[in-house]
């Protein structure tokens, strides 16, 4: 019942985003709304292994950029459509989540060790990219100006708009597909205690790979639509060190493990920088500075994330159900 | 095969780099021997430290070996501080939190210094940066070995530290116990934050020996922290003997790589390592079963 529900507000939701390009005319306003989606995105592809897992990855950037330059260089390498890059991307993306995985929990790292891998695999994916000639080394890579929907690139912003709205949106379904599916429990069981999970003959190995080759995939596919947008790309953007930051920072700033968290997170973070430019003008550093604390706040007091904040002002009017269960 | 000629000044200067590495990594492997935390803000306190040792010299003309006087108990002091106002209190006995905490503080710390220092590099001058120490047939700038001969003495003062004091003897005790030190009446959270402040401190030290021979920019704690975690989770996450030997061996590959490899390659080797120990061998060479 709980999920139905759910559903229609993911619905309502989609469809009430679904309107920003009518209703908005700027171009930089529009584009705000792009960039929360494409931030939601990046925060639903770590929710899915981080927030249903447990599995707090600090290199998803390995993922991200993995998709980013597959789109790249098969397009300038390979002259291969970018629409049929987007899949190539997202599956490579995947592969390199299912090798990192396969490495990891195979020898069973945990908590901070899976943390610090991940980070080093994305550090070496970093010094690879720089070194190599196929991704343009440290000069990067520059994707030829070509605005046709059939290159995937677009003459304004509105075609962007409903190609990252639509990526989005499977990727939420997908998340909401997971708190209702036997998977979705077996996952959020191998979270909250691995060995029970085990003990009842959940098998903890191939659940952790299957979430992170789900989470590999929609972070290769942010990764996709990013290098068609901005049409440059170079090692540190791919695989440096923000993209995996941001990635775990908006679920858990958001809420961690709910379908709505990395949504609220990217739109609180990203109002909040843009309220922060206003202000303080274009300097940098400080809307980063913000999110840093941000991040601590909300691990301190709101260990469950900005959503609970909602849950607890739902519960002020009316139902007291929830809190007495 | 490569000259010796070549091959020995690289292994030494390696080795005197990776004095330094394991200078850093001390700090980090006390840290986590005792609280059990990865404190990623390691690398942005760093460079905290590295630019108040280049504002004492560009201020009140302070060399920066006299610097070791003021700027490792300041550090101290902002370790103390850190662990008993922020990163204990958001914890909720949980290791991924703290690990948030401490990344949350790296980013505001790093940005912040972006936002006040800008991002321009900044180096010290000094009458000796430049001289240099001839040793089997390598020359060594002179700052490079004072920096090696000092993080030597730095870990047998602290390994002395650790056995011969109380304090030391309590800090042993709650990294093996937590529970009966607090039976026995050790105050716990006291403690904590002493080990965390000495921790940081040991930063201290090491931006002094690191200053005359370094840079300073607010992205230079970002290298820092990786392969300080390379040389912790490669000596064994908690033994200072590790941190050493770890440390001197990262400092041997990231030379090697780099004179086999090429510069762009030359932390691969690095990052190589570390993913295989924490594949294969996640207690590192040292360290006890977790």
């Amino acid at each position: 019942m709980i999920n139905r529900n759910q559903l229609l507000t993911l619905l309502i939701v989609f469809a009430i985003i679904g309107t920003a390009p009518f209703l908005i005319t700027r171009e930089s306003t529009l584009n705000t709304v792009i960039l929360i989606l494409y931030v939601a995105l990046l925060g639903q592809a770590w929710n899915i292994l981080g927030g249903y897992g447990g599995q707090f990855s600090f290199g998803h950037a390995a993922f991200f950029g993995t998709g980013a330059y597959s789109v790249a260089v098969l397009q300038l390498q390979y002259g291969i459509n970018p629409w049929i890059g987007l899949f190539i991307g997202g599956l490579l993306a995947m592969g390199v989540a299912l090798f990192i995985g396969f490495a990891s929990f195979r020898y069973g790292l945990r908590g901070s060790y899976f943390a610090l891998v991940t980070l080093a695999f994305a550090e070496v994916l970093r010094i690879l990219s720089n070194s190599v000639s196929f991704t343009g080394g440290g000069v990067g890579i520059l994707i030829p100006l070509s605005r046709d929907p059939a290159n995937m690139q677009f003459a304004n912003n509105v075609g962007y708009f409903w190609l990252i709205w639509a990526l989005c949106l499977a990727c939420f379904l997908t998340v909401w597909w997971l708190g209702r599916s036997r998977f979705g429990a077996w996952l959020q069981a191998v979270r909250d205690n691995e060995d029970a999970a085990r003990a009842l003959g959940v098998d903890v190995f191939a659940t952790k790979m299957k979430a992170a080759a789900l989470s590999g995939f929609f972070s290769g596919l942010a990764g996709v639509f990013y290098a068609q947008f901005y049409l440059y790309l170079d090692p540190a953007i791919a695989y440096g060190s923000a993209v995996s930051i941001e990635s775990l920072l908006v679920p858990i700033i958001g809420g961690m493990g709910t379908l709505f968290g990395p949504l609220i997170g990217a739109a609180v973070t990203h109002l909040l920088a843009e309220t922060t430019r206003h202000f303080v003008g274009d300097v940098p550093g400080i809307a980063l500075a913000i999110y840093g604390l941000l991040l601590i706040l909300v691990v301190m007091f709101l260990p469950r994330g900005l959503i609970s904040i909602f849950g607890r002002i739902g519960g002020l009017f009316g139902s007291r159900r929830a809190a007495d269960a | 095969m490569v000259d010796p000629v070549i091959l020995i000044p690289s292994l030494i200067n390696g080795l005197t780099t990776g004095a330094l590495y394991a200078l850093v990594a001390l700090g980090l492997t006390l840290i986590y021997g005792v609280l059990h935390i990865i404190n990623f803000a390691h690398g942005a306190l760093l460079m905290l430290a590295l630019f108040g040792v280049f504002f004492l010299n560009q201020i009140f003309g302070i060399d920066p070996y006299w610097a070791l006087l003021i700027v490792p108990p300041a550090m101290f002091v902002i370790g103390y501080g850190l662990q008993r106002g922020i990163i204990g209190k958001a914890s909720h006995g949980r290791d991924e939190n703290i690990l948030l905490v401490t990344l949350g503080l790296s980013i505001i710390i790093e940005n912040m210094s972006l936002y006040f220092f800008r991002s321009d590099t900044r180096t010290v001058d000094t009458p000796y940066s430049f001289e240099v120490v001839e040793f089997a047939g390598a020359f060594l700038p002179l700052p490079k070995v004072i920096a090696f001969f000092g993080a030597l003495i730095t870990a047998g003062l602290l390994w002395a530290f650790m056995s011969k004091t109380d304090l030391g003897r309590a800090i042993r005790a709650l990294a093996k116990e937590r529970k009966g030190a607090r039976l026995v009446g050790i105050n716990v959270d006291h403690v904590f934050a002493m080990s965390f402040g000495i921790g940081i401190g040991c930063l201290g030290v090491a931006a002094c020996l690191l200053m005359p021979s370094y840079y300073v920019n607010p992205q230079v704690g970002y290298g820092f922290v990786l392969i300080a975690f390379t040389t912790v989770v490669l000596g064994g996450m908690g033994s200072f003997v590790g941190a050493m030997i770890g440390g001197l061996i990262i400092g041997v590959v990231e030379a090697m790589g780099g004179l086999f490899l090429g510069d762009s390659l030359g932390q691969f080797g690095i990052f190589a390592i570390f993913i295989l120990i924490l594949l294969f061998r996640p207690t590192g060479l040292l360290g006890h079963k977790a």
